[in-house]
């Protein structure tokens, strides 16, 4: 039997400066449905829309026309609060440019979207933090403020941070894009660690086609229509 | 590690200001200084304001009660007298003579029945003539009664040779007459009345009011004894007041004219120029206070809109982690509240620093402190309350700014 659709994408069009002369469409109608538990790599040139569509699934940014549901539920009437909520509780990101608070230490990071959805910090969150920190490797630098730390262990503290909510969407934009062989190596390994551990579904941008090779599909995304 | 008493908005807000270091702390010291020049002025103000008041009431009661002026009518005048006539007289002012308040006793006790009065006190005034071998000097001899005009004026602490007793043929005088006569405590005056009464009197003590055209010419005598040089037996000229609420004296003097049927003058209305100076001052002070906030409030705001600035990949990053825009909204709030805070609070200490100074530094050519000053601590928690709402207020355009921000554009940095 086949695992329920997790995101699910129907003629989704996305343009920008609409209603201006300088309106342009980025995104042409697209169809995607992902299942739960899918590890899909997302390829395509630069400017194809890669990073539209990953901020509209992750409901950074709406749709002009098309709907989009996210495990099960459809987002295009949703308010502003409503989408905040979802994409707190249901979607994890992981960008290319680590994009830690500098200001606080590795573990507070990955409490952050805890204490965001909770308003209080407390011992649960605390612990769940403190395993998902050693889950990537880092106890020893748990403390560590995320400013002084070198660029692979940034991108696993993202990772974890963006696991903490047990989302189901993990939405991962050149993750190891700039990063040395050895650490994009451990970043992919971890990412396809939980997406067996836990069964989250991942879209994983990249532009390593060995990378690709290893998820379970890819998504080609060029001028701005998808193809599987 | 993270405070478990603190809300998210507080500890992002307070680990944001932690982080811009330096602008923080110059904020703060500008809201500090600002604030600390307000609680300075205003404290100075205050006491110098306090101290006037002081000064003037203290030789005088808050409000007089004097028999109403004689005033002449022209006889035809009047809402009966023809239209069409026409009147050529001259209506000449008349003379304003001595003369006692009708009825005193019971104006006495119609006043002290009123609320808020203190002490209520009668007097019998009037101009004299006193001689000392071939020295005149014209005074103006006060009839009192001890016991209720001495808790109006404090002699306590204004004698200084003698004693305030007096008795039925005492005398107390200004140090500037006894200097002016030669005179001192035990010696014998002779007093004539306009009316051509004399009687010879024993000073009993010398005073300093603290003015010389005071000290030359007043001069207090027991009640009856001015009344009988005044021709005035059993009448009083004036009825002195004190109230509990010496700002209220005016409404409350009115309130006695009204309702007894005697001219009532409060020192407000009496010291007209002193008052009109003190609320000058007072309004350019609030001017003051104003322009200082609203530089602070320009203050706080610049620093939050540079920080939102600074701060946008960071919000972009909250919201995608599922931060709401209202908790944004409250944590450039907070941190706009915390500098005003902040602010005050040092600005606090800055202001009583500066007043201890001040004190210490500002003094009379004999060492004492120029004047009291007054440190009043409801002003400094009114101070902290006021500059965290400028804080609050300053900070609400960049903090709706930082909450409509598009995370995707934030992120994209």
């Amino acid at each position: 039997m086949d695992k329920p659709l997790v995101i699910q994408l129907r003629g989704v069009r996305k343009s920008y400066k609409v209603g201006t002369p300088f309106e342009t469409e980025i995104l042409h109608g697209i169809d995607l449905a992902v299942r739960r538990g899918e590890f899909c790599a997302v390829m395509g040139p630069s400017g194809s829309g890669k990073s539209t569509l990953l901020n509209i699934v992750g409901l950074l940014d709406r749709p002009t026309s098309g709907s989009l549901q996210i495990a099960t539920q459809e987002t295009t009437a949703l308010n502003d609060h409503d989408l905040t909520r979802l994409r707190g509780h249901t979607i994890g990101f992981v960008f290319q440019h680590h994009h830690l608070i500098t200001a606080f230490t590795a573990l507070e990071n990955v409490m952050i979207p805890m204490l965001g959805a909770n308003g209080f910090p407390n011992a649960a969150m605390r612990e769940r933090a403190t395993e998902l920190i050693e889950s990537v490797g880092l106890s020893p630098w748990k403390d560590n403020l995320a400013g002084n730390m070198s660029g692979g262990q940034q991108q696993r503290v993202a990772i974890a941070r963006a696991l903490a909510m047990n989302p189901a969407v993990l939405l991962a934009d050149e993750p190891t894009g700039n990063l040395d062989s050895k650490s994009a190596d451990t970043v992919f390994a971890l990412l396809r660690k939980f997406n067996q551990e836990q069964g989250t579904t991942l879209l994983f941008v990249t532009h390593n086609p060995e990378l690709a090779d290893r998820c379970d599909k890819t998504i080609q995304v060029i001028d701005g229509m998808v193809t599987e | 590690m993270f405070s478990p008493w603190l809300p998210f908005e507080w500890i992002v807000a307070v680990r944001f200001l932690r982080q811009g270091r330096l602008q923080t702390v110059f904020i703060i010291a500008g809201v500090a200084i600002g604030v600390g020049v307000i609680v300075f002025m205003s404290s100075l103000l205050s006491g110098l304001q306090s101290n006037f008041i002081r000064r003037v009431l203290s030789t005088q009661s808050h409000i007089q009660l004097l028999q109403p002026q004689q005033v002449t009518r022209p006889l035809r005048d009047g809402p009966d007298a023809p239209k069409e006539q026409i009147e050529g007289s001259i209506v000449q002012p008349p003379l304003q003579q001595t003369k006692s308040i009708n009825q005193w006793q019971t104006v006495v006790n119609q006043v002290r029945a009123i609320e808020g009065v203190k002490v209520v006190s009668p007097v019998a005034s009037g101009p004299m003539l006193v001689v000392r071998g071939s020295a005149i000097r014209a005074v103006t001899v006060s009839g009192i009664e001890p016991e209720t005009y001495f808790r109006i004026v404090d002699f306590s602490d204004k004698i200084l040779r003698g004693t305030s007793r007096l008795r039925g043929s005492d005398i107390l005088i200004g140090d500037e007459l006894s200097k002016d006569l030669g005179v001192s405590v035990g010696d014998k005056l002779h007093v004539t009345a306009a009316t051509g009464a004399t009687s010879v009197l024993t000073i009993a003590g010398v005073f300093d009011l603290g003015n010389k055209s005071a000290n030359q010419r007043n001069t207090f005598t027991e009640l009856r004894t001015a009344q009988s040089l005044l021709d005035l037996s059993g009448g009083v000229t004036s009825i002195e007041v004190t109230v509990q609420d010496i700002y209220a004296a005016e409404t409350m003097a009115q309130k006695i004219a009204a309702s007894i049927g005697v001219d009532a003058d409060s020192w407000i209305k009496n010291s007209a120029q002193l008052f009109s100076a003190i609320s000058a001052q007072s309004r350019a002070n609030t001017a003051i206070r104003f322009f200082v906030g609203l530089s602070v409030a320009f203050g706080i705001a610049s620093v939050l809109v540079v920080s939102v600035v600074q701060k946008s990949r960071e919000i972009g990053i909250l919201r995608a982690m599922g931060v709401s825009r209202g908790k944004i909204l409250r944590l450039f709030l907070v941190q706009g509240g915390l500098l005003g805070f902040g602010g005050a609070l040092a600005g606090s200490g800055v202001g009583a620093l500066s007043l201890v100074l001040w004190q210490r530094l500002a003094r009379n050519a004999d060492g004492t402190p120029l004047f009291p000053m007054e440190f009043d601590s409801t002003m400094f928690c009114i101070a902290l309350v006021l500059a965290t709402i400028t804080g609050l207020l300053a900070a609400l355009a960049p903090a709706l700014r930082a909450a409509r921000l598009d995370p995707v554009e934030a992120i994209r940095g």
